[in-house]
């Protein structure tokens, strides 16, 4: 008889867990920018301008990962006129320039512009392709830039927080 | 090497009509337009010379193929004859020339002009256009809804927002070089779509992966569904179901894509793939850490199932919802949950020469075809997944993890199954071993005119349910 592994084999180490430590560090900053702030927080539209998608991914698993994101002042919102920041993932794909601006022009000033992974800063692999922008920067300034193919939800709330913090 | 067949047009007209040979993708090179069909269990790959760029349609015989040949035509300049469609998919009229993939690229001189969709006839109806901008956090697509009160009569997608040209990158570069491209054709299928672009290059040059690199790459795989269902998962519970449950699929979730960090150097475990084997080797440390994950997830995961599964009011909203009859999963090559929720049985990874076969895969079926039977599949799969996962890691052959491929010409294709379906890829390579062509074939291609097929009947309140349940994708699709 084979025996279930969980009697077989004791746990060896710690599961791997979102790091406990950095939740905190990350809502503790939250909360005392927020506070400075008097509580008006700082409301997020992603924008999906054609990348593969992990960008948003990684943002959806950061979102889940600081569930008190809402009360620290870090929310999302559907429409760019309720945003205060629109963060931008992708290489901006000819046929999303015109959505991208659209949404810019929608956003109440002032509003900030990330461009959120490595495809947003400057095209990332899709450089040179005839059918993209080649990064955000191509059509309008970003005020933040977050590497990385995805950036991780620690980057992404470090960037997030920073942002946050500028603004205070 | 992968043989294509080479038709004359009555060959090629005749498998139209075929029903048996479900179409997985239809592109082109210039002057020649290429088929895969699904055959029982093989695939069989199919070219056509387009004399004067033309061809004979295979739509009107099989609706499946029109958004295919949409996009060939944008692309390659392939012009399907008697076509009952001839609207443009990926191109908007933005990019800087016309057929980009043609060969004899014009520019582009004509203004972008508003997409046209088909009409719905009935009383008082409105339209709702919804999009490019989606509510929520993902990709880019516009619905063009046609409601009556509440009640939607027709939905039509257009895509393309996230098309990238990323076939017209990956030509002159060694499989090597250009795996990045299919490692970012879509984030929920990054290990499929490496994976199939790897075993096509692989097969076109006679490349013998070493056991070690297979079996890792099917860790991969069984890692990347279990974390995409468990999004999906995540993602019905949030707009439908009591919100701790949610929490905690998404917690099982970042479980994984931890441990994968450590174990593969990558959450997403992009760019591990590689055509000749696997990037980097998995430690004693990294084995032990998903070893740990598993026993989470073996604990966690029968509990959340059942709670979810026993949630009155999100089966009440599940049930009946979008329901997808077996034919239409069929015709449109669907494969994945969806297609095995309306008991249509099919996954690549029964496919011959898989690491599968030694593993007694147990393939769950539902007969519903609805939202609810759609749920339960992925439940299932996950179950099963993290079985399966737990067999390989126990025995995880020793050896090297990766050969060089020959540097020759050749042809190659593979199939493989992706949490949503099942990815296609075919490559064409050059004496000089770099690339001539490729395509890749998403999930997506199978699931979005099935939601246009579901949709109507549903109300616009239900909608994100029903796509949330589905795994549709975009940026895999629009290139």
């Amino acid at each position: 008889m084979k025996l279930p592994r969980i009697l077989a084999r004791p746990i060896a180490a710690a599961p791997p867990h979102p790091s406990v430590q950095l939740v905190s560090d990350l809502a503790a900053r939250l909360e005392a920018s927020a506070r400075r702030r008097l509580g008006r927080g700082l409301a997020l539209r992603h924008i999906g301008t054609g990348g593969c998608d992990g960008c948003a991914l990684e943002l959806i698993a950061a979102r889940s990962l600081v569930h008190e994101l809402d009360s620290l002042g870090l929310r999302f919102v559907d429409s760019p006129r309720h945003a205060d920041a629109l963060l931008v993932s992708g290489p901006v794909t000819r046929n999303m320039r015109e959505a991208l601006e659209q949404a810019r022009a929608a956003m109440p000033e002032p509003g900030f512009v990330v461009a959120l992974g490595d495809c947003a800063m400057d095209g990332g692999v899709f450089k040179g392709s005839y059918a993209v922008e080649g990064g955000v920067e191509a059509v309008m300034p970003p005020d933040l830039r977050i590497p990385g193919c995805p950036p991780n939800p620690r980057q992404v709330l470090e960037g997030l927080l920073a942002l946050m913090e500028a603004q205070a | 090497m992968t043989a294509t067949e080479w038709l004359t047009a009555p060959q090629w007209e005749a498998l139209a009509a075929d029903a048996e040979l479900p179409l997985l993708a239809l592109w082109g090179e210039p002057g020649i337009v290429r088929a895969a069909f699904q055959d029982g269990d093989a695939l069989r790959l199919v070219a056509l010379l387009a004399e004067d760029g033309q061809y004979p349609s295979l739509s009107r015989a099989r609706p499946s193929a029109a958004l295919f040949e949409r996009a060939a035509h944008d692309l390659w300049a392939l012009e399907p004859v008697g076509t009952p469609d001839g609207r443009p998919w990926l191109d908007h009229g933005n990019w800087p020339v016309l057929n980009p993939l043609s060969g004899r690229p014009v520019r582009h001189a004509t203004p972008p002009s508003l997409p046209e969709f088909l009409p719905a006839e009935g009383e008082a109806l409105h339209r709702l256009p919804m999009g490019p901008i989606l509510p929520g956090i993902g990709e880019p697509g516009y619905l063009h809804l046609s409601v009556a009160g509440e009640t939607i009569v027709r939905l039509e997608a257009r895509l393309g927002y996230a098309h990238k040209g990323t076939l017209g990158l990956m030509p002159g570069k060694s499989p090597r070089a250009a795996a990045r491209f299919p490692a970012r054709m879509q984030a929920e299928a990054t290990v499929a779509h490496s994976l199939a672009f790897a075993l096509a290059a692989e097969r076109a040059t006679g490349a013998e992966v070493p056991p070690r690199a297979i079996a890792l790459r099917a860790v991969m795989a069984e890692i990347e569904r279990i974390a995409v269902h468990l999004r999906v998962w995540q993602q019905v519970l949030e707009l439908a179901g009591p919100s701790p449950l949610a929490d905690q699929a998404g917690l099982a979730r970042e479980t994984l894509l931890a441990a994968s960090q450590i174990a593969f150097g990558h959450r997403l475990l992009m760019d591990r793939v590689m055509p000749g084997g696997v990037a980097l080797d998995l430690e004693e440390r990294g084995l032990s850490i998903l070893r740990d994950a598993l026993l989470l997830l073996a604990q966690d995961l029968p509990r959340l199932g059942r709670a979810t599964l026993r949630h009155g009011p999100l089966m009440e909203a599940l049930a009946g919802l979008g329901t997808i009859r077996h034919d239409q999963a069929r015709a449109y090559a669907t494969g994945g949950p969806t297609a095995r929720a309306s008991a249509v049985m099919t996954d690549a990874r029964m496919l011959g020469d898989t690491p599968y076969v030694e593993l007694d895969l147990e393939i769950p079926l539902q007969a519903d075809g609805d939202a609810a039977a759609r749920l339960e599949q992925r439940i299932a799969e996950t179950v099963e997944s993290r079985r399966l996962l737990a067999t390989m890691l126990d025995a995880l052959p020793d050896g090297p993890v990766s050969v060089s491929l020959p540097q020759r010409a050749g042809e190659g294709a593979a199939l493989v199954e992706a949490a949503h379906g099942p990815c296609l890829a075919w490559l064409a390579l050059d004496d000089g071993g770099l690339i001539r062509a490729a395509m890749a074939r998403d999930p997506g291609w199978g699931l979005w005119p099935l939601l246009e097929a579901a949709a109507p009947g549903t109300t616009t309140e239900r909608l994100p349910l029903l796509m949330a349940g589905l795994g549709l994708t975009m940026s895999g699709m629009d290139l």
